[in-house]
């Protein structure tokens, strides 16, 4: 194979097929720049749910002196019904992981910190919050077994699952990604039809070489290869280019916006971004080689 | 070198056969002229050997291949051991005469080294030393295709194919291409040339296959135009 020979061939493909070869490489970095984007937001998805899920679980608020719910009709949790609560909770292990339990007084700390800027703070008495135990379960999906239990049970004012919060906040996401997955797939196959198309007209420009190639005994591969490395080297432009939307979105979007404004979160680091951007290259010249193959197959018979 | 065994060729739209029932044999080092009128299936006989189209029924033996059996990946090996001249030349106009001959060596992966060695030489072979780098419209016909029949030549293939390689030439000048061919046969190389250009076939004396309308009416050796067209 002599390589020189064939650059040289992919440089007058670019050259004559200038405007075509332009759409093609803005195309794929459209697509891969959403497809590239959908994985960030499914990152950001699993790296919330990794951190939320790590430290809200499920609380056991107690009961207080006016607590409403039939199972406090006693009043407020008694010692005796606070202990018997946390022994119950530790034998259940292993799927109680751990138990901690949150005082009035550190659930009041707990909101100012949260609030400190808000006037909300001087409206709240250090008596008015509950106290809780915090629960952290080994398998979280395994929440019922608790929740049976505990609810209702004199002391109990309320059993609360903390990832159900969350879930609302990550369906919203998960739309998103969807939203931005499907577009991406719609776009990747404009891709497919652009290059498809593409390729038809570099053969057609290109017929009387390709007449004399084939009458000389240019084996296939020959023939096809400077096609298909335009189309691999107009798709790996483009994915360069979406590799950089997709790192202007970390930088400028996340970095220096997201970041400072919603501290209560972490989001996605840059190893995911490097993780992201392989995989859209790959995903971007695969696509360009397989479409200009396949339809190199039809136009170029020997 | 090439053997045909009742070949037809009929085409799904054309009532009458391209080619009926031809039986002919081809020894190597050969010059054949295969005459007859347009249509007679010249053409056609040419492009069956090249494996451009299969025959209809028949089997056809080029270099010892059934071309019937022959897979079409290995098509291009088959090929390159095939040249083949037109009467339109096919070169390249955005290629100098040394690339448009280079081209052929280069699409079939030869290295650069001996692209270099052979070009040179196939251009003095065709007398056309100093006008390597001119392009192909600033050549005159007949030196246009000298170049054809360069890149035809330059990969040294056993076979030689020309489909009326001096119909677009006058007749001073096609004289100059008949004993450039010539001399291509000389060094062993089989030659099959369609024509109708009497003169030539007449001058040659070599043997002649004529066609008349898709059959063979005449395989002669040392013969000359005829009288039938």
């Amino acid at each position: 194979m002599r390589l020189g020979f064939v650059a040289e061939e992919i440089r007058v493909g670019f050259r004559r097929n200038f405007t075509m070869t332009i759409a093609v490489i803005v195309t794929i970095a459209a697509s891969l720049s959403l497809f590239g984007a959908g994985l960030m937001v499914r990152e950001q998805v699993s790296t919330m749910k990794d951190y939320w899920y790590d430290k809200v679980q499920l609380s056991i608020f107690l009961c207080g002196d006016n607590s409403q719910v039939p199972s406090c009709s006693g009043g407020a949790v008694t010692p005796e019904q606070r202990r018997a609560i946390r022994q119950d909770l530790l034998d259940q292990a292993p799927l109680v992981d751990a138990v901690y339990y949150e005082s009035k007084r550190d659930a009041y700390k707990r909101f100012v910190k949260q609030f400190e800027n808000s006037a909300i703070v001087q409206n709240v008495s250090p008596d008015a919050l509950p106290e809780s135990f915090r629960v952290k379960l080994s398998d979280p999906s395994q929440y019922a077994v608790i929740q049976s239990q505990f609810a209702g049970r004199p002391g109990v004012e309320q059993v609360q699952d903390q990832r159900k919060l969350l879930d609302k906040f990550f369906k919203l996401l998960n739309g998103l990604q969807t939203v931005a997955l499907g577009i991406a797939l719609a776009m990747l196959l404009v891709t497919v039809l652009l290059v498809v198309n593409t390729m038809r007209v570099a053969a057609f420009s290109r017929r009387r070489e390709i007449g004399i190639m084939r009458l000389v005994g240019a084996s296939n591969w020959y023939v096809r290869l400077p096609f298909i490395a335009e189309a691999a080297v107009s798709a790996f432009l483009g994915a360069s280019l979406s590799a950089g939307v997709l790192a202007a979105i970390k930088h400028f979007g996340i970095d220096q916006r997201l970041a400072p404004s919603y501290q209560f979160t972490n989001f996605i680091g840059w190893d995911a971004i490097w993780r992201i951007i392989p995989f859209v290259y790959a995903v971007g010249v695969g696509i360009a080689i397989t479409s200009s193959a396949l339809s190199l197959r039809r136009y170029l018979r020997v | 070198m090439i053997k045909l065994e009742g070949v037809s060729k009929t085409y799904p739209s054309g009532a009458n056969a391209a080619l009926q029932d031809i039986t002919l044999e081809i020894e190597k080092g050969e010059f054949v002229f295969l005459v007859g009128s347009s249509g007679s299936g010249k053409s056609t006989l040419l492009r069956l050997m090249l494996k451009e189209e299969r025959p209809t029924t028949g089997t056809i033996f080029v270099a010892g291949k059934d071309l019937n059996r022959l897979p079409s990946w290995k098509l291009p090996a088959l090929r390159r051991g095939i040249g083949t001249v037109f009467q339109d030349f096919r070169l390249l106009p955005n290629k100098t005469v040394e690339q448009n001959i280079a081209f052929a060596l280069e699409v079939i992966g030869r290295p650069r080294s001996h692209v270099k060695k052979v070009v040179p030489e196939v251009i003095e072979l065709v007398g056309l030393e100093g006008k390597e780098k001119r392009y192909p419209d600033e050549l005159a016909g007949g030196e246009q295709q000298r170049v054809a029949v360069a890149r035809a030549f330059v990969n040294r293939p056993p076979l030689l194919l020309a489909d009326e390689p001096t119909g677009n030439l006058d007749p001073t000048t096609s004289v100059g291409i008949m004993k450039l061919l010539d001399r291509i046969n000389r060094t062993g190389t089989t030659v099959v040339m369609a024509t109708h250009d009497s003169n030539i076939v007449d001058q040659m004396r070599k043997r002649v296959i004529q066609l008349h309308h898709g059959e063979m009416v005449r395989d002669q050796a040392r013969g000359v135009y005829g009288y039938l067209t």
